[in-house]
């Protein structure tokens, strides 16, 4: 198993995607957070109108703009965006027609959500759009502004069909601005600069999904990653003792010599529930390691990202960022 | 003080006649679904489960190998249940398409099935899944073929989606927009068009531009057909909303014992309470609560650090190590659920103790069905 490559590191443009309910927001955090550590200058932006960044940090929602939210170690910051498709649509109309006080008005009347539920895909091409404008913006120096831009991107089932813009302009209209915008993001979503990332769990459906995005992804000649499997659990047992004590044997007898020269005294009870926590713990352990084995298959750079007894909050982002940086992101 | 919610009698009672298990994604609510399903077969009545999108060895345990959108009876060796249970996948497509295919003449079905707006919105629009998992709860109530109809709800990180997602589709397609946008000649819109003036037509133009006029004509077409087929959207949207308020409906709101999930369920929670939707309380899945109760993690630890020190017994200091993860693991999880609890004193709750694989047999899944009874 690798850890980051190389080529990851040349990346520009980290999206992040992983099944509801893995943690995905928080690992983009992070991977922000790590990113810009020694000095960089990383943007987050999140584009499903959750405010889940705002929240993660514990902070207001985000306003349409880009704002600091965040040091890293080093002098590194990371600033964040929330896309929302309509204001994107918005600024981009006025852009180049002009509509002025008219489009807060129709924003109102709804006009704006109907327009882009209308097409589905407008609206994911407006949020790619963005998503290039901000990877690609320079400075007055000629520098690109930001050195990394991280996406907390739609969930799995929906990721490609997401970052596969050119399907979704077959739908729209072959003239106009818009088409001219796209092939812009069509270049960066399938360049070196963009890599697609999916964070796991160690349970069925995720590895499952994960391995169906990979593909996926393979598919539309997206790039994939890192698998960054989220919440690992410590594997306390030694590792002979894990199968043995997964079919139900432990060793009560040894436990219990090793509990008395330790200085505990426990009753029968007690005793019996340490041995069904373990049996419980190695079962775990096992179905674990298989659906390691099984992500493995995917045969990108994989990190492991632990399990936080205390939640998640900004000081857990930045212990994962740790994590990260320590497997190699930069 | 929190009531313990009893599924027992809530699955016996022949007046519950639909079960709707809802929560943020990743939960839990298939298997939960199932599990309860199988209970309630078990116990004696005529079940139908509709689940949406399980995991792969959930369908398999339940003899699903693939979508095909009618429930089957649950066949398996040894599986001999006092009452019935029957199983289904959803097929977002397929009920779309039937339900095109009953209501409309043969030549007028096939002009909507072909239509290419039509095959983008039944496809891939958002809120498609929530309206057809409603269309298909709909359905399985007029059949009327079974005592209680258990459905699972779409993955979606929030659980309103669910509540929420018809209507926004039905808004879209109702809309006053799509006619306007279409055919603004022949809108009767010009009181709004004096509103906005000048902005309108340039949107017009503007979005015609950007989504193409053919594709705004495909709409138009697709929503006139539907309209005079259906009466619209918003009131089949509105018919089964309102079966979800009818007695014997319940919804049972799952939540894993974290932060995300819990807020999820609180926002549900309060949100069925405002639209007079029947609660029956909220299912903490997947706990850890600590068998060993007798024995403290710091003094776990402490051992743990004696017997590192001294190289001896490491299967002891192994098994002192796990118990100290898992008090802590229960007493975080403790302290969510309370401050849940603190919030909505009034929703009765059970814990549902993880096992520690997936479930991939009936056996697994009647031994959730347990857990769930508190058994």
């Amino acid at each position: 198993m690798t850890s980051w490559t190389e080529e990851l590191t040349r990346a520009r443009l980290h999206v992040v995607s992983g099944k509801g309910g893995t943690g995905k927001t928080t690992i983009a955090a992070a991977l922000a957070l790590a990113l810009a550590t020694g000095g960089r200058r990383v943007l987050l932006i999140e584009v499903e109108g959750r405010q889940s960044i705002a929240q993660l940090f514990d902070r207001a929602p985000l306003p349409y703009a880009e704002e600091r939210i965040a040091s890293a170690p080093g002098g590194g910051e990371v600033h964040a965006l929330a896309i929302d498709a309509e204001a994107a649509l918005l600024e981009y109309l006025a852009m180049f027609y002009n509509l002025g006080f008219a489009g807060r008005t129709l924003r109102k009347m709804g006009a704006i959500e109907f327009a882009t539920t209308l097409a589905p895909g407008l609206r994911d091409v407006l949020l790619t759009g963005k998503v290039k404008e901000c990877v690609n913006r320079t400075g007055s120096d000629g520098r690109h502004l930001y050195d990394a831009v991280v996406l907390d991107a739609p969930p799995t089932g929906r990721v490609v069909k997401f970052l596969d813009v050119t399907k979704a302009m077959a739908d729209l209209a072959k003239v106009g601005p818009i088409k001219g915008q796209s092939e812009g993001v069509v270049r960066l979503l399938h360049s070196g600069d963009t890599a697609v990332h999916l964070v796991a769990l160690l349970e069925e459906m995720p590895v499952r999904e994960t391995l169906d995005a990979v593909a996926e992804l393979d598919a539309a000649d997206l790039r994939p990653g890192a698998v960054l499997v989220n919440r690992v659990n410590p594997v306390r047992l030694p590792a002979r003792s894990v199968s043995v004590a997964a079919e139900g044997r432990v060793d009560a007898t040894r436990v219990r010599a090793g509990l008395t020269a330790a200085g505990l005294d426990l009753d029968e009870f007690t005793l019996e529930g340490l041995v069904d926590e373990t049996v419980e713990h190695a079962i775990r352990v096992q179905s674990e390691q298989e659906a390691m084995e099984l992500l493995s298959e995917s045969d990108l750079p994989t990190v492991e990202l632990p399990e936080l007894t205390d939640g998640v909050d900004v000081a857990a982002l930045y212990e994962l960022a740790e994590v990260l940086v320590a497997a190699g992101v930069r | 003080m929190t009531a313990r919610l009893e599924f027992d009698p809530l699955l016996d009672d022949p007046a519950t006649r639909v079960l709707v298990c809802c929560g943020s994604g990743g939960v839990g609510k298939t298997t939960t679904a199932a599990a309860l399903a199988l209970r309630a077969a078990e116990r004696g009545r005529r079940v139908v489960v509709l689940t949406i999108d399980p995991a792969r060895r959930l369908a398999q345990s339940l003899g699903l190998r693939e979508l095909d959108n009618h429930p089957r009876e649950v066949v398996v060796e040894g599986f001999e249940p006092k009452g019935e249970l029957f199983a289904m996948m959803l097929d977002m497509r397929r009920t779309f398409d039937d339900m095109v295919l009953t209501h409309a003449g043969r030549d007028r079905a096939d002009q909507i099935l072909s239509n290419p707006f039509y095959q983008t919105i039944s496809s891939s629009f958002s809120g498609t899944q929530e309206y057809m998992a409603m269309e298909k709860l709909g359905q399985l109530v007029a059949q009327d073929e079974w005592d209680l109809i258990v459905v699972d709800t779409p993955p979606s990180r929030s659980a309103l989606d669910f509540l929420d997602a018809p209507q926004r589709l039905s808004t879209v397609l109702d809309g006053k927009f799509i006619r306007m946008l279409s055919a603004p000649a022949r809108a009767s819109g010009r009181g709004l068009l004096k509103i906005v003036g000048t902005g309108f037509s340039l949107f017009t133009r503007a979005v015609s531009t950007i989504v193409g006029g053919q594709l705004l004509q495909d709409a138009s077409t697709f929503v006139q057909a539907f309209d005079s087929m259906f009466g619209g959207f918003r009131e089949r949207a509105q018919r089964t909303y309102e079966l979800l308020r009818s007695p014997g409906t319940g919804f049972v709101v799952v939540a894993a014992a974290e932060p995300d999930a819990l807020r999820e369920a609180s926002y549900f929670v309060e949100r069925l309470s405002a639209e007079n939707m029947p609660l029956c309380g909220l299912v903490a899945n997947r706990t850890h609560p600590v068998i060993a109760t007798d024995l403290p993690a710091a003094k776990a630890l402490a051992a743990a650090d004696d017997l590192d020190r001294s190289g001896e017994a490491p299967l002891a200091a192994a098994v002192l190590r796990l118990h100290a993860d898992r008090v802590a693991v229960a007493d975080r999880e403790r302290r969510l659920l309370a401050r849940f609890t603190r919030a909505h004193p009034g929703v009765a709750l059970v814990g549902v103790p993880a096992l520690p694989a997936d479930v991939h047999d009936l056996d697994g899944l009647r031994e959730i069905g347990r857990r769930l009874a508190g058994e």
